[in-house]
C-alpha cells in the first residue's frame, strides 16, 4: 500500500473545496482586523470561496471527458457524479453571491460560514460519489452538521435558532434510520459495499427492512412527504443564502446518492422500490403544492414549492431508466437557478430589522413591478419556470421528467404530476399578480440599493433559467450521452 | 453457557432500555443508558471485537453519557420531571408500529441464520491490529474524512457560542 | 473465548461483593436511632440552606463537547501506533492529514477562547 497507488486524480475537486474552507477557516484566527476592514475581508474570503468553487469546477469538467475511475472503490467519479458535482458547485457559488451583503448585516464570523458551507459542499460531492455504505453516511454527516449550524447562524433572531434546533433533532433521528439500515444491510451480506451486496443480499425480510430504512433516511434529506416536517421551519428560519443553497445541494446529492444505492445495491428487482418512491413522489407532490396554496411568506411559500419539486424529480428515480435520470440531471440543473433565483429576490423582500423574524411576506411585494420592475420581472421568470411554463428551464425539466415516466410505464404518476403542476400555478401566479396587479402602499419593502452582488446572482440565474429552457433540446442530449456511458 | 449469558445480559439491556424511554427524570435516563452501553461493551467482546468494547466503554459509557448528565445539569435539576404531551393514540401507534418492526427484523434475522450460517463476513478477529489494518488501508477514505466531521462539529460549536475575537 | 475473561467477572463479582457488605453489615449491626438532627444532609456542621441540586455554569457545555471530540480523536490513535510498524510511511502520512485537519480546528479553537472560561 502507498500513496501512488491511489487515484487521487478521481477525487481532486472535492480536495480543492476541503483546501479552500481549511485555508479560509483559519483566517479567522489570523492577524487582527480593524473595525473598519471587517466586512472587506468578508468579501475578501467571499472571492476566495468563489475561486475554491471555480477551480473545483474547471477541474470537474476536465474530467467530464475522462472514463469512471474509483478511489479503492469507496467513490465512484463518473458522469452521474460530475453532473451533481457542477449543480452543487453552482449553487454554492450563487449562495456565496447572496450572502455577500446578506451576511454582513447580522454576523462578522464569514470565515466560519463561507468554511462550513465549503465543507457542506465538500460533504455533499462525497455523498454523490459514495458507493460504499461508510463513505456514505460519513459525507452525509458532514453535510448534515455543516448545514444544521449554517441554519442557526443568524444568532441575533430566535426562529433563527429554532430551525437549526428542529433541523439538527429530527436530522439526527434521520442519520439514525440511515445508519441502522446500513447495519442490518451489512448484518445481511457481511460487506459494506453497494456491488459486494447487491451480489451477496438474501432478498429476505433483512434485505427489505435495511433498504427501507435507508429510503427513510434519504426520504427525510431530500424533504419528502410524509418525512417533511421539519422543512418550512427549517427553511423559513435559516438565513436565506443557507436556504438557497440546502434546498438545491441536500437535495441533489441525496437524491444521486438515493439512486446509486437503489441501483447497485438492490437485489430484489427494481421495481419494488419503484412502487415505494412512486407513492412517496405522489405524496409529496400533493402535500407540499396544497400546503403552499395558503401560505403568506415568500419563503415559507417556497419551502413547500421545494417540497412539491421533491416530489417531480423522484419521477425520475421512479423511472429508474437512461431516460429518467437524464431528466433528473436536467430538473436539477434547472431547478438551482429557478429556485436560488426565487430566493435571492426573496432575500431582498426581508426586512431591516434583524430583531424579527427575516420573513418576505407577500405584502412585502404588494405592487413591485412598479417600484422594482426589474426585480419583479426577474421573480416573474423564476415563477413561471417554477410552475413550469414554457420556453423556460422548468417547463421542459417537467417534460422530460413526465416522458420519462410515460416511457417506463408510469402513466398515472405522469397524470398525477401534470394535475399537480396546476395546482402549483395557483400560488406561483398568486405571486406574480400581487407584483403586477396590485397598487403599491406602504407594507411594499425593498431593501435599497439592491447590492450588485445580488443583481449578479439574479442575472445568472435568470439567465440560466432562460437558457437552459432556449437551449433545452441539446443540453438534454449531452446529458444523455454522459448518463448512458454510466453503467446500465 | 454463551448463550445463556448472553441472554441474561440481553434482558439487562432491554430493561435498561425500556427504563430510560419510560422514566421521568433526566438523570435516571441518563444511568439506565449507561447500563445499556456497558451491556453492549460485554456484548463485543463476547462477538471478538475486543476494540469495539473498549472503545464503547471509553466513548460511549464514558464521554456521551457524561456530556448528557452534563446538559441535563446545565439545563437545571428543577425542571426534574418531564410531562408527556403525547396523546394516547400516538403511544398505540408506536406500540403497534415498533411492535411490526420488530416482528420485520426478527424475521429477517431468522431467516438469515436459517438459511445460512456465515452470517456476514465477520472478520476472524476484531482486535486492535484487524481493526487498525481495516481502518488504515481499506478504509482509509472514510478514516480522512472522519476528521472533516469532527472539524465540522468543532468549528460549529465556538461558532454558534463564541463571539468572534474582534466582534463586539 | 469468552472463558477468557473468567477472571474479570470474579474480580468484578468480588467489588461488587465487597461493596455489598460495606452498605448491608452496617444497617443490619449498627443501632439506629434517628432524630430530626441527624436525618439533615451533613454540610460539615453548617444548616442546609439550599437545595444542592442547581445548575452548571453554561461553559462546561464547551467543554464536555471539546473534550468528546478529542476523545473521538484519540481513540484513533489507538489502533493506528499498533499497525504503524506495517504501514511505514504510508501510515504516518495518513494520520499527519487527519491530525493536520483537526490541529487547524484546535488552533481555531484555542484562538477563538473557546479554552478560556469566560
Amino acid at each position: 500500500m502507498n500513496l501512488s497507488s491511489l487515484n487521487w486524480n478521481s477525487l481532486l475537486p472535492e480536495l480543492v473545496i476541503v483546501a479552500t474552507s481549511l485555508i479560509v477557516l483559519i483566517t479567522a484566527v489570523v492577524g487582527k482586523v480593524s473595525r473598519v476592514d471587517r466586512i472587506a475581508r468578508g468579501h475578501a474570503l467571499a472571492v476566495v470561496t468563489l475561486i475554491g468553487l471555480l477551480i473545483a469546477a474547471g477541474l470537474t469538467i476536465m474530467q467530464l471527458s475522462q472514463p469512471a475511475s474509483d478511489f479503492m472503490g469507496m467513490v465512484q467519479s463518473d458522469a452521474l457524479s460530475h453532473y451533481l458535482n457542477l449543480v452543487i458547485l453552482l449553487a454554492a457559488a450563487l449562495a456565496v453571491l447572496l450572502a455577500w451583503d446578506y451576511l454582513g448585516r447580522f454576523t462578522y464570523s464569514f470565515s466560519e460560514f463561507y468554511s462550513l458551507l465549503l465543507l457542506a459542499v465538500a460533504g455533499m460531492m462525497f455523498l454523490g460519489k459514495s458507493t460504499e455504505l461508510i463513505t456514505l453516511f460519513v459525507s452525509l454527516e458532514i453535510l448534515s452538521i455543516s448545514l444544521y449550524i449554517l441554519t442557526g447562524f443568524n444568532r441575533h433572531q430566535l426562529a433563527s435558532a429554532e430551525a437549526s434546533l428542529k433541523y439538527f433533532l429530527l436530522g439526527a433521528f434521520a442519520s439514525g434510520f440511515i445508519v441502522y439500515g446500513a447495519a442490518l444491510l451489512y448484518g445481511d451480506t457481511g460487506s459494506t459495499w453497494f456491488s459486494d451486496i447487491a451480489a451477496n443480499a438474501s432478498g429476505g425480510f433483512l434485505t427489505l427492512a435495511g433498504f427501507a430504512l435507508l429510503l427513510v433516511g434519504f426520504a427525510f434529506k431530500i424533504a419528502a412527504v410524509p418525512f417533511h416536517m421539519w422543512t418550512p421551519d427549517a427553511y423559513q428560519g435559516a438565513p436565506t443564502p443557507v436556504t438557497a443553497f440546502m434546498s438545491v445541494g441536500t437535495k441533489a446529492a441525496a437524491l444521486v446518492a438515493l439512486f446509486r444505492v437503489l441501483q447497485s445495491a438492490v437485489s430484489a428487482p427494481y421495481e419494488t422500490w419503484a412502487w415505494a418512491l412512486a407513492i412517496l413522489s405522489l405524496l409529496t407532490m400533493t402535500v407540499g403544492n396544497v400546503a403552499a396554496l395558503r401560505q403568506t411568506s415568500i419563503k415559507r411559500l417556497l419551502a413547500y414549492s421545494s417540497i412539491a419539486q421533491a416530489g417531480y424529480m423522484l419521477i425520475g428515480l421512479v423511472a429508474g431508466t437512461v431516460l429518467g435520470l437524464q431528466a433528473m440531471l436536467f430538473y436539477l440543473f434547472a431547478y438551482a437557478f429557478m429556485n436560488i433565483g426565487a430566493f435571492a429576490c426573496a432575500s431582498l423582500l426581508e426586512s431591516d430589522d434583524w430583531s424579527e423574524l427575516q420573513d418576505a411576506s407577500m405584502a412585502n411585494a404588494r405592487g413591485l413591478f412598479s417600484r422594482q420592475p426589474l426585480l419583479a420581472t426577474a421573480l416573474a421568470i423564476f415563477m413561471f419556470s417554477l410552475a413550469g411554463i414554457p420556453p423556460l428551464a422548468g417547463f421542459f425539466g417537467k417534460l422530460y421528467l413526465f416522458d420519462a415516466a410515460i416511457d417506463a410505464g408510469w402513466l398515472w404518476l405522469a397524470l398525477v404530476a401534470v394535475i399537480n403542476s396546476v395546482i402549483s400555478a395557483y400560488y406561483y401566479m398568486r405571486v406574480v399578480v400581487v407584483m403586477f396587479m396590485e397598487a403599491p402602499d406602504e407594507s411594499t419593502r425593498v431593501r435599497l440599493p439592491i447590492p450588485d452582488s445580488a443583481i449578479l446572482a439574479i442575472v445568472i440565474a435568470v439567465l440560466g433559467a432562460l437558457l437552459l429552457g432556449i437551449l433545452a433540446g441539446p443540453s438534454f442530449a449531452s446529458l444523455g450521452q454522459a448518463v448512458v456511458a454510466w453503467r446500465f | 453457557m454463551a448463550l445463556l449469558l448472553f441472554l441474561a445480559l440481553a434482558l439487562v439491556a432491554l430493561l435498561a432500555a425500556v427504563g430510560m424511554v419510560t422514566s421521568r427524570n433526566a438523570v435516571h435516563s441518563a444511568l439506565f443508558m449507561l447500563v445499556n452501553f456497558a451491556v453492549y461493551a460485554i456484548f463485543y467482546i463476547m462477538l471478538n471485537a475486543q476494540f469495539l468494547g473498549v472503545v464503547q466503554v471509553i466513548v460511549y459509557a464514558g464521554a456521551i453519557v457524561v456530556l448528557f448528565l452534563f446538559v441535563v445539569m446545565l439545563i437545571g435539576g428543577e425542571i426534574g420531571a418531564v410531562r408527556s404531551s403525547l396523546r394516547r393514540y400516538t403511544y398505540a401507534a408506536a406500540l403497534i408500529l415498533g411492535a411490526l418492526f420488530v416482528a420485520m427484523i426478527g424475521l429477517g434475522i431468522a431467516q438469515t441464520i436459517s438459511t445460512d450460517q456465515t452470517v456476514a463476513g465477520a472478520p476472524a478477529a476484531g482486535g486492535v491490529e484487524a481493526i487498525g489494518m481495516a481502518l488504515f488501508t481499506t478504509y482509509l477514505l472514510p478514516f480522512e474524512l472522519a476528521s472533516l466531521l469532527l472539524l465540522a462539529g468543532m468549528v460549529g460549536g465556538v461558532a454558534r457560542r463564541y463571539k468572534a475575537l474582534d466582534e463586539d | 473465548m469468552v472463558l477468557d475473561y473468567l477472571p474479570l467477572l470474579i474480580l468484578f463479582i468480588i467489588a461488587a461483593g465487597f461493596a455489598a457488605i460495606a452498605i448491608i453489615l452496617p444497617t443490619v449491626l449498627g443501632p439506629r436511632n434517628p432524630n430530626k438532627m441527624k436525618q439533615e444532609p451533613i454540610e460539615s456542621g453548617m444548616i442546609p440552606f439550599m437545595q444542592a441540586w442547581r445548575r452548571f455554569p453554561v461553559q462546561y457545555y464547551m467543554v464536555a463537547m471539546l473534550f468528546i471530540i478529542f476523545d473521538i480523536e484519540v481513540i484513533f490513535f489507538y489502533p493506528w501506533a499498533v499497525v504503524l510498524g506495517k504501514l511505514k510511511l504510508f501510515g504516518l502520512i495518513e494520520m499527519a492529514i487527519f491530525l493536520g485537519i483537526l490541529l487547524i480546528g484546535y488552533f481555531y479553537v484555542w484562538r477563538k477562547g473557546a479554552f478560556e472560561w469566560q
